[in-house]
């Protein structure tokens, strides 16, 4: 890459010595992108901005926090009553855990229906599943910081999954917890992992968008970008697409905060935390539903390993199962639109998430239990037996021989498994 | 692309309210409260009188300790009216130069007391029964305004038949599993209004409320006012990023 | 790359200026929002509502004798109340304004002229002057002294040597009765 030269002298100096200015110009301004990214491409840029936004309010909010028990819950009260635009601050806070994880999804079920997990992106795909890791932790932690009774119950009982681990499982819960039962030095620590987390979250990102560069954005035709002819320069193209998709994502983030802030939060979280009363019906925040249907699913023992730790090595295995996709998906096709029988399996999949987190919302008995444990199966079936099947089974439709060939209506479609190649 | 955006919209919606354990109390009728809507505003009057009623009524068992006298400001009192209405309670303070504690009128500073020292003395006090701080029940509890309205005016005496009430219990139409500890608060001209407006059950009991769902949410009226600014701006701003993006990309085959 | 002109596509005449227009426009409605929306993070820093609310501090001046110096707690800060016996009161009216860094007679500073009431923070760089009780340094003036710089105050608190620029603030107070001050 040949080094530009600079107008003003000032950056033309700093950059000879930290090329800064060359980065930013290289990856945000020059960065090739596919000519023909559609819409479900802003979610990723929108992803970045949601994490500075709660970084922001964040650090700002910390600064009016009591990490105690007994001062967590007026502290936020405090907050929402006399801080000045606390209410605000922690609003967007709030909403902005559950923008995130609804944005991160979107951007994760459009990788799944484009195949953006596919090669060489597979090292992409992986930092975005720690990320996601790393974001369910982070939120975990922050839900316990109010102290409301969902804050400590959910603590009580996410933790208590530890226990399920053999032999030293009562040692971990204990190790988590500093005692014997969530109490101050759990929230203390619970604080200070969350003011942390989100700068690990940083670098994973910083590293997501590294590995992003390197081999390049995917497109909504899952080919490779075969010449200059197919890409446009990522500014101003894909910057104003950008913002103009910030603008809409800020009208539906900020009517959530303005005129209902509560819409995703629990009422009995306006309790303060009492260790002896457990709410009639604990749930987790919406975004846990899916994982909380498929820990509840196992309730049988299988040979010797009991219900307990199988659920929670089927929750955790939800996720981890997303690290193996690119090797489990052999079809070289990447894009939904080539695979017609992969299309109707990622419909059928993204109904069979929804399911699973409205069986996580209510309670474990009755007509929930079989459907819940229907909805598990499928879940784990899509990537370890639907996907390596349909690899070998599916027979795509022909890819077009370029972007550009297939956004000029003279394009002219070439056979799919040679072009992917 | 738009069956998902529609799926999504309603998953959101189901998963957000999770159907809670008790099924059988009815829905709380909605009472048309002058907060509601986006452009909704406090009754200045009614929140007096609300506060009259918590201060008359609801005091003698429940704290309300997130509200100071200097909040009531925001409903209309005057600063000489706040320290005439703190004054009709004392705090702790203290210690003094003994080092002992004492008691002291309210001042505007000073938060609403509680009427009990701790929650045994209350429980105690109420057969075994906590009754709850008052600060944020209307956020705390599902329903909000109206379920808090519909429980002040929920009791049924004599209760309906086949209904076996505990000792000491009450029958609320509205109150999850239908038997309440707390005994009917409020009856027709159970306080005496200065403003002439007639005391009736339900009128004290949308006042009473009204007043807390401001206790709950002092900020409200500043929330919805500033939102409705913020949309207003960002509709506008959208709307310009549209139109440069349509410019920008005219050029592009895509 | 060579060249750090934007890649954007070829002029196309008239579109060109519409689209100067629309960029300018959008970008500072863009900017103004963002600027506004600053505010909320910075405001949050300032003291909050019931912070401000605080109650002032009533002192009750009966039990101090003559002589005596009291320090009480006023908005977290030390205020000293000096029961100025009449030496003192002498010494601090008599002194020559001229000579004094930060020019300010007594009876500015006191509402009546035995009690002398300052906030004991000195003005250098906030450190607590000493004077307060016996047997502790009050500076070549009789008042206070600060030990962390050597600022000497003299007995009306006004700054008479060393670095810090200002008199010790005297703060706003008012005698509710003959023996009883509101401070705040």
């Amino acid at each position: 890459m040949e080094a530009p030269t600079w107008k003003n002298p000032v950056i033309g100096w700093i950059d000879r010595r930290l090329p800064i200015f060359t980065m930013m110009q290289h990856d945000l301004v020059d960065y090739p992108t596919p000519k023909n990214l559609n819409y479900w491409w802003n979610f990723g840029s929108l992803a970045g901005i949601i994490l500075v936004i709660m970084i922001a309010t964040g650090v700002v909010l910390a600064m009016h926090y009591t990490p105690h028990v007994d001062y967590a819950f007026e502290s936020v009260e405090r907050i929402m009553r006399d801080v000045n635009y606390g209410w605000l601050l922690r609003y967007l806070h709030m909403n902005g855990a559950s923008m995130f994880f609804i944005v991160v999804y979107i951007h994760m079920f459009r990788g799944l229906y484009y195949g953006s997990y596919k090669a060489p992106r597979e090292v992409l795909w992986i930092l975005g599943v720690f990320i996601l890791l790393a974001m369910m932790a982070t939120a975990f932690m922050g839900y316990v910081l109010p102290w409301g009774q969902m804050s400590f119950w959910g603590a009580t009982v996410i933790t208590n999954l530890f226990s399920a681990i053999p032999l030293v499982g009562e040692y971990i819960v204990t190790w988590l917890w500093g005692g014997f039962s969530v109490d101050n030095a759990t929230l203390n620590r619970f604080f200070s992992l969350h003011y942390l987390m989100p700068f690990v979250i940083f670098a994973l990102v910083f590293l997501h968008l590294v590995a992003l560069h390197t081999s390049k954005s995917n497109n909504p035709l899952g080919i490779d970008v075969k010449g200059p002819q197919d890409t446009i320069p990522f500014t101003p193209y894909y910057t104003i697409k950008d913002m103009f998709g910030l603008g809409v994502f800020m009208i539906v983030y900020l009517g959530f905060v303005f005129f209902s802030p509560n819409f995703y939060g629990e009422p009995d979280n306006y309790i303060k935390a009492n260790p002896m009363v457990t709410p009639a019906h604990i749930v987790p925040e919406w975004y846990f539903l899916p994982y909380y249907a498929i820990l509840r699913a196992i309730t049988f023992d299988i040979w010797f390993v009991p219900a307990k730790l199988l659920g929670v090595t089927a929750m955790f295995g939800s996720i981890i199962v997303l690290l193996f996709l690119p090797w489990l998906d052999r079809s070289p096709v990447r894009s939904a639109r080539f695979r017609p029988i992969y299309k109707q399996f990622f419909w059928v999949f993204l109904a069979n998430c929804f399911v699973l987190g409205y069986v996580g919302s209510k309670p474990a008995e009755g007509v929930w239990i079989p459907i819940g444990q229907a909805a598990t199966a499928y879940y784990f079936a899509h990537f370890l037996i639907i996907l390596p099947l349909l690899s070998f089974l599916e027979r795509p439709k022909p890819l077009p021989a370029s972007i550009s060939a297939a956004v000029t209506p003279a394009g002219v479609g070439i056979p799919a498994r040679s072009a992917a190649e | 692309m738009k069956k998902l955006f529609a799926a999504a919209a309603l998953a959101a919606a189901l998963w957000s309210h999770p159907a809670g354990a008790a099924g059988e109390a009815p829905t709380p009728p909605a009472v048309d409260w002058s907060f509601n809507g986006l452009f909704g505003t406090f009754d200045r009057a009614q929140l007096q009188r609300g506060y009259q009623v918590y201060a008359e009524v609801c005091h003698s068992c429940h704290a309300l300790k997130f509200m100071a006298f200097r909040n009531l400001q925001q409903i209309g009192f005057t600063p000489e009216q706040i320290a005439q209405l703190a004054g009709q309670f004392e705090v702790q303070d203290g210690p003094n130069d003994e080092g002992d504690m004492f008691m002291r009128p309210a001042k505007a500073a000073d938060h609403m007391p509680s009427p009990f020292a701790n929650e045994k003395a209350a429980r105690f006090a109420n057969n075994g029964a906590y009754p709850p701080d008052q600060s944020l029940i209307v956020e705390a509890r599902k329903g909000g305004s109206d379920y808090i309205h519909a429980l002040m005016i929920g009791y049924r005496d004599p209760p309906p038949e086949g209904v076996q009430l505990g000792d000491g219990m009450y029958f609320n139409e509205y109150f999850p599993g239908h038997q309440i500890a707390m005994a009917p608060p409020l009856s027709d001209g159970r306080v005496d209004y200065t403003d002439g407006t007639e005391a009736t059950l339900d009128q004290q009991a949308k006042d009473v409320t009204a007043f807390l769902t401001w206790v709950a949410e002092p900020n409200l009226e500043q929330r919805k006012r500033m939102g409705v600014t913020v949309m207003l701006f960002l509709i506008v701003l959208t709307g310009m990023l549209y139109a440069l993006k349509r410019h920008i990309w005219s050029d592009v085959k895509h | 790359m060579a060249e750090m002109v934007s890649t954007s596509p070829p002029p196309r005449d008239e579109g060109e200026t519409r689209r100067d227009f629309l960029l300018i426009a959008t970008g500072a409605v863009a900017a103004v929002g963002t600027g506004l929306a600053i505010w909320p993070f910075v405001d949050s820093m300032n003291p909050a509502a019931d912070t401000l609310a605080l109650a002032s501090t009533g002192v009750n001046l009966s039990p101090v004798q003559v002589g005596q110096r009291i320090t009480v707690v006023w908005r977290g800060k030390p205020v000293f109340i000096d029961h100025r016996p009449p030496a003192e009161i002498k010494s601090a009216e008599d002194v020559d304004l001229a000579v004094l860094v930060d020019p300010q007679p007594d009876s500015q500073r006191v509402e009546k002229p035995e009690w002398l009431i300052v906030v004991g923070v000195c003005t250098h760089l906030g450190c607590i002057p000493l004077g307060q009780k016996t047997g502790e340094p009050r500076g070549d003036y009789g008042g206070w002294f600060c030990p962390c710089h050597g600022s000497h105050y003299d007995t009306s608190g006004r700054i008479r040597k060393g670095p810090a620029p200002k008199n010790l603030m005297v703060p706003p107070y008012e005698f509710t009765d003959a023996t009883t001050i509101k401070i705040g």
